[in-house]
């Protein structure tokens, strides 16, 4: 129950932050933050005490049969006629990002906080509720009810991205919404072939994830049947050659859009694939494996470069997140321990890194009304403290030891060397050209001389917190990376890696 | 001979032509709008709850041209429904704006007088003198404003375009008819399939031929591609309520009338049917989004969106060749009740911002009714993501029922053709939400987005609301009244 309760909660307070604008144009924030620390705090009982909710009891676990360690589970009757249910639960990698989706969430807040200004209860509504449905997906253990959430968490992104974007936001938002959109009908397409083929073989009609495991599909339809659901994923990660949304959608949002973008909506793509795609296909994606290892690294080398060449910082960062992405990808294809406990500890790194570059982006345009990094230069002198916390989160971003981004990288690394060296070696040139791009953005924006002469404000109290807050995420990440690791373990465990003994 | 059950089944037909002579009279002696409209409505509700207080014995073959089922009875209170939402939006629309408003009503109650008798239709005959009364009904609705001194639209021209074509198609089809009947010499759709049984359709080409013609007339009723010229420029010419008519109540009749021609005469058991009519579904998706993303109309864009959906439709109808019956009837069942809350909804919209004498349609009079009215954009924006198949609408779980009975019936081909519609879709949908969500114009003296909203219309809009979301988030009772339809069929 508690997970619907999460949900609920935020559905509630977005509705409640949208009739809280009459009252005042700072109640809604106000509504939004009691919204986000309630779950916030139902969350870390979760993660600290699950025993005092009462989860974690062999009666919910047994249900489940021995898919690994299952925390919590929620099941009943939606849609009979099509054998679709409710079926809510976490195992330790969704509770993993459900706590970083509504961590997240307050960091989003926090961002918002001072920028938006106009009809900021609609704002908190759509935020909220990108929330509510980002849980929604991570928890859902029911075909329909995720493809449902998944197409849930873009309408208020939509909103968000079409109303407070910026210069070109229509543009943004209607590719931001058709590329996921049609990938999704792919994936809509899949779900129903493998529900139906699943259904002339038993004749049970359900779209019960536990159920549809180990559907055997011929041979010639399985792999389309696949793909369906890996395009859909590697248009959210997103990867090469289906990336193109996003770094238009990013430097579009408003701040606070773009750290639950890079953050968060990511990482469902990647959940998608951890989740659903290899455990569904288990032969198929072995054979796919290769292709998907190569698109990997293509994503990784090709966006670096990229990157490389931009002036607009917030597309500069927009590329570097799909490069960090193409590591996940990696790491998942490759499928043994190291390789795919290093993908989630990238997906994890990579939310606090990257919302947190994109919260300094944001941060200097909303001071300076530009992303140019021409126009940018010797902001050391100005804002030291900004300018310090660009330089931790690039260098975590960067891969830098004692820092989780590092960990995740190095897992991966270690992982898909054991499968392929070339690949491999190609995939760590990355981190080299990531070192260049990363120095050139710190050069150009925080050393040098103050071209144009800008004045701006230091950052404020509420910043400073969100930005300390994910600093100690990421080094606790990257000194003691055990905490996650073992609660991953059992997970994918259960997703049928393996690990030795 | 006549049986007081089968009297009591006709019920809704009959309270339907009593209202008509009652509004006729009533008409005739005072010339009152509102008496007229409230009258008709009273009649409206009363042939649409009849069936409430007494049920009908179920199905009967009320003479051998109606049978009245729990598949008639759907789709005549879907008709009956348009109806009530058609005269709820026709008062504010005239009064005020426009003489002599009273005959309207009888217009559209004979109009859905012949919705309800194809709904009920089983037979070549009523099935035509359903549609030709609804046909002729429609002619003189869509130039109803003719005589007004500054009409909103063009209303001669849209009502010629739609009597010349539309005679033409009922011709085509009356021809077809015809052919048919000379071959098996019955006009009964149950008793085509015993006379077809086993008939080879290369020994058979005027059985062939008279088929395809029915469904050369069914395919312009519906405007499906290439039958569909006129379709955006009838609903742009004719006034605003009338365009509702049409791009609801005589679609969902022809829908049911054709849906139950099909399988009563097995007409699939030809090839060439199938073939043609998947040709048409695919041409429809893809033609009707595409010139759909063209439009700077409200009315237009509804009108292409409408061939599209059509074109979705058929997907399912077709698929009636591979999978059980029972699934295609349900699929078109939740669909076209999708459809219908959709598009009656869309148009209570549009009609609110309109009236006789000027018509806000245009994408421009649009923009920022997001923050002029939030109720109304708000209303606009479900529909519009139910029509773009978003979850949490009923256009959702009936693009997923479409999906569903197309990979059953393994239509891979029809299928890509809808998702790629449906990438299109999505464009000029977005495109139109996000002309209400940006900023609005400055200069907004007199916005008609700011007047307060008639009773009748607001609840139309609320009740369309309420059943497209309620439908997309908890289906399954109307999933069950459709199974058990379905099964009776």
């Amino acid at each position: 129950m508690i997970l619907v309760w999460l949900m609920a909660i935020l559905f509630a307070g977005g509705i409640g932050a949208a009739l809280a604008e009459s009252r005042g144009a700072e109640h809604p924030r106000a509504v939004a933050l009691a919204a986000i620390l309630i779950d916030l705090f139902l969350v870390i009982l979760m993660l600290v005490a699950p025993d005092s909710l009462g989860l974690g009891t062999a009666s919910t676990v047994a249900q489940l049969g021995q898919h690994g360690e299952w925390l919590v589970l929620l099941k009943a009757e939606w849609i009979p006629r099509f054998g679709v249910s409710f079926i809510f639960g976490v195992d330790g990698l969704s509770l993993m990002l459900v706590a970083l989706t509504i961590f997240l969430g307050l960091i989003a807040l926090g961002a918002a906080w001072g920028e938006i200004k106009q009809r900021s209860g609609f704002f908190y509504f759509n935020l909220l509720w990108t929330l509510a449905g980002v849980i929604g997906v991570f928890t859902s253990l029911d075909l329909f009810l995720f493809f449902f959430f998944w197409e849930v968490m873009l309408i208020p992104m939509y909103f968000i991205i079409a109303i407070w974007g910026h210069e070109n936001k229509e543009y943004a938002a209607m590719k931001f919404f058709i590329f996921t959109q049609v990938s999704g009908l792919l994936m809509l397409l899949s779900i129903l072939m493998l529900v139906y083929f699943h259904y002339s073989a038993t004749n049970v009609l359900t779209f019960n994830y536990f159920q549809l495991l180990g559907t055997k599909l011929p041979a010639n339809v399985a792999t389309w049947v696949m793909l369906g659901f890996f395009i859909a994923f590697a248009t959210k990660l997103p990867v090469v050659p289906f990336h193109n949304w996003l770094p238009d959608a990013h430097s579009q949002a408003p701040t606070a859009g773009s750290v639950i973008l890079a953050g968060v909506l990511l990482k469902t793509g990647a959940y998608g694939l951890l989740r659903f795609t290899v455990p569904l296909f288990p032969d198929e994606s072995v054979s796919f494996a290769p292709i998907a290892m190569t698109l990997g690294v293509v994503s990784i080398l090709y966006t670096a470069k990229v990157a490389f060449a931009q002036n607009d910082i917030k597309r500069l960062i927009a590329y570097t997140s799909v490069s960090h992405m193409g590591f996940v990808l990696l790491g998942i294809y490759a499928w043994n321990a190291q390789a795919v406990q290093g993908a989630v500890m990238t997906m994890l790194a990579h939310g606090f890194s990257a919302a947190a570059l994109f919260m300094l982006a944001g941060g200097l345009q909303h001071r300076i009304h530009t992303r140019e990094m021409d126009k940018m230069g010797g902001f050391w002198g100005v804002a030291p403290k900004l300018s310090f916390m660009a330089l931790f989160f690039t260098v975590a971003a960067v891969g830098m030891p004692g820092l989780g981004n590092f960990i995740g990288e190095f897992l991966v690394l270690l992982g898909s060397f054991q499968v392929s060296i070339i690949k491999t070696a190609f995939a760590t040139m990355g981190v080299v050209v990531a070192a260049v791009y990363s120095l050139i953005v710190i050069q150009k924006v925080f050393h040098g001389k103050n071209k144009n002469n800008y004045v701006m404000a230091d950052l404020s109290a509420m910043e400073f917190i969100c930005y300390a807050l994910m600093m100690i995420g990421l080094v606790w990440m990257g000194m003691y990376p055990q905490t996650m690791l073992d609660m991953a373990q059992p997970a994918l465990q259960g997703l049928g890696v393996v690990f030795p003994r | 001979m006549m049986s007081s059950a089968m009297l009591i089944d006709l019920l809704q037909i009959i309270l339907l032509t009593l209202t008509t002579v009652a509004v006729m009279v009533v008409a005739g002696f005072r010339r009152d709008h509102g008496l007229v409209n409230v009258l008709t409505q009273c009649g409206l509700f009363a042939a649409l709850l009849v069936f409430a207080v007494i049920r009908p014995v179920t199905p009967l073959q009320v003479t051998p041209l109606l049978i009245i089922d729990e598949y008639s009875l759907f789709f005549s209170s879907l008709i009956i429904i348009g109806a009530i939402a058609v005269t709820a939006m026709a008062y504010p629309y005239f009064e005020k704006h426009h003489q002599m408003n009273e005959e309207f009503y009888l217009l559209v109650l004979c109009g859905t007088l012949g919705g309800v008798v194809m709904a009920a239709s089983n037979h070549f005959v009523s099935f035509f003198i359903g549609m030709e009364m609804m046909g002729i009904s429609l002619y003189a609705m869509i130039a109803y404003t003719v005589h007004a001194k500054q009409p909103a639209k063009f209303p001669l021209e849209a009502a010629i375009k739609y009597l010349i074509l539309s005679g033409i198609a009922s011709a085509v089809m009356l021809f077809g008819m015809a052919l048919i009947y000379a071959m098996v010499g019955t006009f009964e759709f149950p008793l085509l399939a015993a006379a077809t049984g086993g008939l080879d359709a290369s020994l058979h080409p005027l059985m062939l031929t008279g088929y395809l013609m029915i469904i050369v007339g069914i395919a312009f009723k519906l405007s499906l591609v290439p039958f569909h010229m006129w379709t955006p420029d009838v609903y742009e010419g004719a006034p605003l309520p009338v365009t509702a008519f049409l791009a609801t109540i005589s679609k969902i009749a022809m829908v049911a009338v054709a849906m139950r021609l099909l399988l009563a005469a097995q007409a699939f058991s030809f090839g060439q049917v199938t073939s043609v009519l998947s040709l048409l579904a695919a041409a429809s998706m893809i033609l009707g989004n595409l010139l759909a993303v063209m439009q700077s109309n409200i009315k237009r864009l509804l009108a292409y969106s409408s061939i599209a959906h059509l074109g979705y439709l058929m997907v399912v109808i077709i698929a009636a060749v591979a999978v059980p019956e029972l699934l295609s009837i349900e699929s078109m069942g939740f669909y076209i009740a999708a459809y219908f809350c959709m598009t009656i909804a869309g148009f209570a919209v549009l009609s609110a911002l309109s009236n006789a004498g000027k018509e806000m349609d245009s994408i421009v009079d649009f923009q920022g009714l997001f923050w002029r009215n939030p109720w109304l954009a708000t209303v606009m924006i479900v529909v519009l993501f139910s029509l773009a198949g978003i979850p949490l609408t009923a256009g959702f779980i009936g693009k997923f029922y479409i999906f569903t009975t197309g990979v059953e019936g393994q239509l891979w081909y029809l299928l890509t053709m809808l998702i790629i519609g449906s990438a299109i879709g999505l464009y000029y949908y977005l495109r139109l939400i996000y002309t209400m969500l940006q900023e609005p114009h400055h200069n907004l003296a007199n916005d008609p987005a700011a007047v307060r909203l008639p009773l009748g219309l607001n609840a139309v809009m609320t009740a369309m609301t309420v059943a497209i979301i309620y439908l997309g988030v908890y289906p399954t009772a109307f999933i069950k009244t459709l199974q058990s339809l379905a099964s009776t069929l």
